[in-house]
């Protein structure tokens, strides 16, 4: 637990340069680690630079990146929702069900994304109307969500989607820039300024450093709270078609311990865990950091698992060491 | 309140006992006696967990990594036992194991101040990550061990399992802890106020840290109850049950946010998902149907809890509570 200080907080007379802020910053040591992975990948492995396999590498994260965005947005804001992955696996289920009834692809995204939205507007009202903890919440959903899609599918899987829903997920809008590398760009893009150029951005950290005073500042916490939820499940839809379309197949276990992947790529950004800060720049340079390692490791046969490692180890040390020299220089 | 809490736990077994009336309605040999303790047999890892994850709770903390360090004690069990290592050594270096595994999430949480859903999720994969690298990816099956590893949890004294009595013993003994000893009462400070709780002396970052070495110890030792009795340990075991274990928690009435809870509520919680999951099958339910009926316990568990725990008094002093 953190003691009172009672030191007197030391004004600086000049303000630190922008330019020397941004030297010291967390992206700006993203822009470090990401750089150095490129050059030890390229040292690495003789296919790691070349543009086609570089493209292949973006798969990697495109997804995972789409929800880490509006996870950001969420954890900023103090909650957290764990039942991502089971949307995904909710969203592609009820997708494999309007395939077989029939529905060509246009019907299949809305569909796709439908679900996604109806699941985060359901954490919603449980976290903003009934006002409960969202971490157990979206660990009740998550089995909840995937529940429903094992009691569908059992142990069969959907396959057999139209040759048309693949683009989604296999496309090129041009030369080696896929459909879903884009559309991650794009979304960026679009997080970016609602995170940090719009009234709702602002009410967003607002939430996340002081509820109370946000309330009292004539934020309408709980609609905020609510749109969060419903945005986080939208995304979760939107990456259920790519991912879907991707595999071109809808198996019980799709997705599963995506949740993990995300939260750690929001921290990794350096979004705070308990809320209040946190910027969008960070978390795409976490999604492409993650994406670089997760691919190079590939490239040298390393085993998923130990992947995962790797990653575990990651998330905790984001977040320990920067404690930890702040512990040394006090 | 006190009397507030005895009522949600009288519930919970009254939920309980119109589940297995209902049940008994059209398989009257689900109730007999032998059947039943088969039921809490099978609910004991659960139970034993539950308990080790209701303790860390009760601090505000949360230990999602439970299931992988089950399953990498039972996998370091089963391959002292391949190695010749006497039984009660083995049952020795799995609770020593599983405590120092949950004295790494203790020291993260109060020596770091990493908040414990992100200790423990990593902690959670690195767990299983270890599994993979010192078992090489493969199982060990049951032809690999001693009939003496195997037999124990299956051992009957006085017509009940070993593995029954030992989560009996470790019910008995998280009571004594947690109401009759300064430690079990501090879990329960700490948890309901933690600027109070440094104001009475205690500190509340070790507390927490105790509170995770019990629930890696307790992990630890049903990691070899887990793997003995199902004669198998490979890097998948018991994956996704620590969903479980915090379900029975929610649904036994242990607050999320700490302090509030009992020994009753949390046996009671898993014993009311144990009675499901041995129910589907017999009243012909496909087992497809577990995961999303242990979600929406969680869901109706917690908002049911909120409503009641909703008439709370006015915070007074609350820049106090603010501060640190």
């Amino acid at each position: 637990m953190t003691e009172i200080s009672a030191a007197p907080r030391v004004i600086p007379d000049r303000l630190t340069s922008p330019l020397a802020r941004a030297l010291r910053s967390w992206e700006a040591l993203l822009v470090v680690v990401a750089v150095a992975v490129f050059a030890i990948n390229s040292f690495a492995s003789p296919y790691f630079l070349n543009a086609w396999n570089l493209s292949d590498a973006t798969f990697n994260f495109t997804e995972k990146a789409m929800i880490a965005f509006a996870m950001a947005m969420l954890i900023i804001a103090g909650e957290i929702d764990l039942s991502v992955a089971s949307i995904i696996a909710l969203a592609s289920t009820a997708m494999g069900i309007a395939m077989t009834a029939g529905f060509d692809t246009p019907a299949l995204v809305a569909v796709g994304i439908g679900t996604g939205v109806l699941c985060g507007a359901l954490n919603g009202v449980f976290v903003a109307r009934l006002g409960l903890p969202s971490i157990v919440v979206t660990i009740g959903t998550m089995s909840l969500f995937r529940g429903i899609s094992t009691i569908v599918l059992g142990d069969e899987a959907f396959t057999n989607y139209p040759d048309s829903f693949a683009w989604f997920g296999q496309g090129y809008v041009w030369w080696v820039f896929s459909f879903e590398l884009v559309l991650f760009a794009v979304l960026a893009v679009v997080f970016f300024v609602l995170l940090h150029r719009t009234n709702f951005g602002r009410s967003v950290y607002a939430i996340g450093n002081n509820p109370t005073a946000a309330l009292f500042s004539g934020i309408r916490v709980n609609r905020v709270r609510f749109i969060l939820f419903l945005l986080t499940g939208l995304m979760s839809g939107i990456a259920a078609v790519c991912l879907t379309s991707r595999l071109g197949s809808t198996r019980p276990s799709i997705a599963t311990g995506m949740e993990l992947e995300v939260v750690t790529m929001v921290v990794l950004g350096g979004v705070n865990i308990l809320g209040g800060s946190g910027r969008i720049m960070g978390v795409v340079l976490a999604a492409i950091i993650m994406g670089l390692v997760t691919f190079g490791f590939g490239l040298l046969n390393v085993p998923g698992i130990v992947m995962s490692i790797f990653l575990g180890l990651l998330l905790i040390s984001v977040i320990a060491v920067p404690r930890l020299l702040a512990k040394v220089r006090k | 309140m006190n009397n507030l809490l005895k009522s949600r736990e009288a519930l919970l077994a009254l939920a309980i006992l119109v589940l297995l009336a209902v049940i008994a309605t059209r398989f009257p040999a689900f109730i007999e006696p032998r059947n039943l303790a088969n039921v809490f047999n099978d609910t004991s890892p659960l139970i034993i967990l539950a308990i080790g994850q209701m303790v860390v709770i009760l601090t505000k903390c949360i230990d999602l990594s439970v299931a992988a360090t089950l399953a990498l004690c039972g996998m370091v069990a089963a391959m002292l036992n391949g190695a010749g290592v006497p039984l009660p050594l083995i049952l020795l270096a799995a609770v020593v194991l599983g405590a120092v595994l949950g004295s790494v999430n203790g020291l993260l949480v109060w020596k770091v101040d990493i908040p414990p859903i992100v200790v423990t999720l990593g902690t959670m994969t690195i767990y299983r990550g270890i599994i993979f690298l010192i078992s090489d990816g493969k199982w060990i099956n049951a032809h690999q061990m001693t009939a003496g590893f195997k037999d124990l949890p299956r051992a009957e004294l006085f017509g009940i399992h070993v593995m029954s009595w030992i989560a009996l013993a470790v019910i008995a003994a998280a009571v004594v802890l947690l109401t009759r000893t300064p430690l079990g009462r501090s879990f329960y400070a700490v948890g309901g106020n933690p600027h109070a709780a440094v104001y009475t002396g205690i500190n509340v970052g070790r507390t927490q840290f105790v509170a995770f070495v019990i629930s890696g110890a307790l992990a630890g030792l049903t990691g070899y109850l887990w793997v003995a009795r199902y004669a198998v340990a490979y890097v998948d075991i018991a994956g996704g049950f620590e969903l479980d274990v915090v379900a029975a928690c929610v649904i036994g009435g242990i607050a999320i946010a700490g302090g509030a809870g009992t020994i009753a509520g949390a046996v009671l919680g898993a014993l009311f998902l144990g009675v499901i999951k041995n129910a589907l099958p017999v009243v012909g339910i496909s087992p497809f149907w577990q995961l999303a009926i242990s979600g929406s316990a969680i869901i109706l568990a917690v908002a049911f809890n909120a409503r009641q725990g909703r008439s709370r008094g006015r915070i007074i002093l609350k820049s106090a509570e603010h501060r640190a």
